[in-house]
């Protein structure tokens, strides 16, 4: 019942308790409970929109940087991934097998305000060996939604 | 010939044949009109998913058309296609079906249904069918000169059909019983025991059984029993299957049709002369579907049941009586307590409200009283929906 819950926020955040419990079947009580173990247990880390910023004007440019580590003895690349996802211009930090070690999501107000994240806080970071930066040129998925462009339904009102 | 004569002759001739004469026009063509007049309409009414085909099986056609797939295919289907089908039928039914010989492609069940009926029947032969039903089921039977026998169901009953009621019906001249199961319009689902008393009287009056099974993927909670393969059922059996509804594949028009090999023999006969094969195109799609198309339907059906169960607690909650739908994607209100008639309650609901339901009355007399509900729609636009309607029927009440 939980995944059916989680697959249905995950959808939809704003899915009501009451909702959830027509949709499942399981007492509104029920869903609320484990709704609420879930965040306590952090299964579900925070509720948030996925928004088109390209359609409001901001400055934001994003980036995905490539890192070279060298891990370290006892706690491999964990200690430097922590070191890294610290600053707050860092969105997204994952492990990698490949070429690389670790990915990681930047912003910032400007090209330029990213470039200078790299150069003068994440390049100096102890272990990292180097960095590749790749500037966001255009979005066309994000989080599972298309943003422009989006198939509509094309059925007829009525069909027996 | 004197010029009295002729005109006299002409006067009696018509232009269109008694057989599509007999054939009563749509009940609901008002209902039709009244649409076609009304923008921004919340709709219930549609019979399709409103999801797209899935992208893979989309890409197989459209690689198969860059390759050249144009032509005409052999008039069973081609052999790779009756493969899967045959594949599909052991994996999921545990039905043996020959692709040589006891297999055929069809333009959808409603080709199907139709070369099933013609292969079938003799003129008066007639053809025992549950009342309400998918509307295609009568008029399958009269274009093939054959008589339907309409079999009340009722809520009440879960709107199943019973071996004692299709026995009743039964004379010298029944040829076959016509079910549909999973249901459209009412998502009524047979159990396997229920089936299995329905095999009985087939097998103890000598009948055929066709059997539409276009949505056996789309069961909540319960097993879909395929009707052919209950205990020497193969040979009675002319079972109709489809892709439209599971893999969300409505306008590429592609079924199949599996039976004893000399019924798929005459359905054949017909299909080759009548249509020589199904779309080249969308028998590439369909290989690809029956395939990798497993988790895109089980995704869809885990989808189509969130809003099913939504759909039914909010109709009962506004006071529209739902019995509980365990197949396809209908939901089949009850709407007696307004005093209404389905028509008048359909038509009300498009102009007062601007939501597009079906009324029952549609699919045979004993639909009066309910309207179909469609919840292969979005959750916000069936929750508007449940809005307008509470409203509406809170006007209506008696």
């Amino acid at each position: 019942m939980l995944k059916e819950i989680l697959k249905i926020l995950e959808s939809d955040a704003r899915t009501t308790i009451k909702q959830i419990s027509s949709m499942t079947g399981a007492a509104a009580t029920e869903v609320s409970k484990l709704i609420r173990q879930a965040e306590k247990d952090r299964v579900i880390l925070k509720y948030k929109a996925v928004i088109n910023w390209d359609k409001v004007e901001d400055e934001q440019v994003w980036a995905l940087i490539e890192v070279k580590v060298s891990p370290e003895p006892e706690v491999g690349y964990d200690a430097i991934a922590e070191r890294v996802y610290r600053f707050p211009q860092v969105y997204t930090v994952y492990l990698l097998s490949g070429t690389y070690d670790l990915l990681v999501v930047a912003s910032g107000k400007s090209e330029h305000e990213v470039a200078d994240f790299v150069a003068k806080k994440l390049a100096p970071v102890r272990g990292v060996q180097g960095t590749v930066t790749h500037f966001v040129l255009k979005r066309y998925k994000e989080d599972g939604e298309i943003l422009e462009g989006k198939e509509e339904v094309k059925r007829q009102t009525v069909v027996l | 010939m004197s010029v009295r004569f002729e005109a006299q002759r002409k006067k009696q001739r018509s232009l269109t044949s008694k057989r599509v004469n007999q054939l009563s026009p749509s009940g609901i063509r008002k209902f039709f009109d009244l649409l076609a007049s009304i923008e921004g309409v919340i709709s219930l009414g549609v019979g399709e998913p409103d999801y797209t085909t899935p992208w893979h099986i989309r890409e197989a056609a459209i690689l198969s058309l860059e390759k050249g797939y144009t032509m005409y295919t052999s008039n069973s289907g081609m052999p790779e296609l009756r493969q899967e089908l045959s594949r599909y039928l052991q994996e999921n039914h545990c039905m043996k079906y020959d692709p040589n010989g006891e297999l055929l492609v069809t333009v959808g069940v409603s080709e199907g249904l139709d070369l099933a009926m013609r292969a079938i029947l003799n003129p008066g032969d007639e053809v025992i069918i549950p009342d309400p039903c998918y509307v295609s089921y009568g008029p399958g039977v009269i274009l093939a000169e054959g008589k339907p026998v309409m079999l009340p169901t009722y809520e009440e009953n879960n709107f199943e059909i019973s071996a004692a009621d299709i026995e009743a019906r039964v004379t010298p001249r029944t040829k076959a019983i016509l079910i549909g199961y999973p249901a459209n319009p009412t998502g009524a689902v047979l159990s396997h025991d229920k089936l299995a008393q329905l095999a009985e009287v087939a097998r103890r009056h000598d009948l055929l059984v066709v059997s539409d099974e276009i949505y056996a993927k789309l069961v909540y909670g319960v097993e879909h029993t395929c009707f052919a393969a209950l205990p020497e059922m193969k040979e009675r059996t002319v079972l109709l299957g489809g892709f439209s509804k599971a893999y969300a594949m409505t306008g590429w028009r592609i079924g199949y049709a599996a039976a004893s090999r000399p019924i798929i023999a005459a359905m054949t006969k017909i299909h080759q002369y009548t249509m020589m094969c199904a779309p080249t195109m969308a028998q590439v799609a369909a290989i690809e579907a029956l395939k990798s198309g497993e988790p895109s339907v089980k995704e869809m059906v885990a989808d189509y049941n969130r809003r099913r169960q939504f759909i039914v607690s909010g109709l009962n909650d506004i006071g529209l009586s739902c019995f509980e739908p365990r197949g396809a994607f209908y939901a089949f209100p009850s709407i007696k307590g307004t005093g209404l008639t389905s028509e008048e309650f359909a038509e009300k609901l498009l102009v007062e409200e601007r939501v597009a339901a079906v009324p029952g009355s549609a699919f045979g007399q004993c639909g009066e009283g309910y309207i179909r509900c469609c919840y292969a729609t979005s959750l916000a636009d069936i929750e508007e929906a449940l809005t307008r309607m509470k409203r509406f029927v809170k006007n209506h009440r008696r």
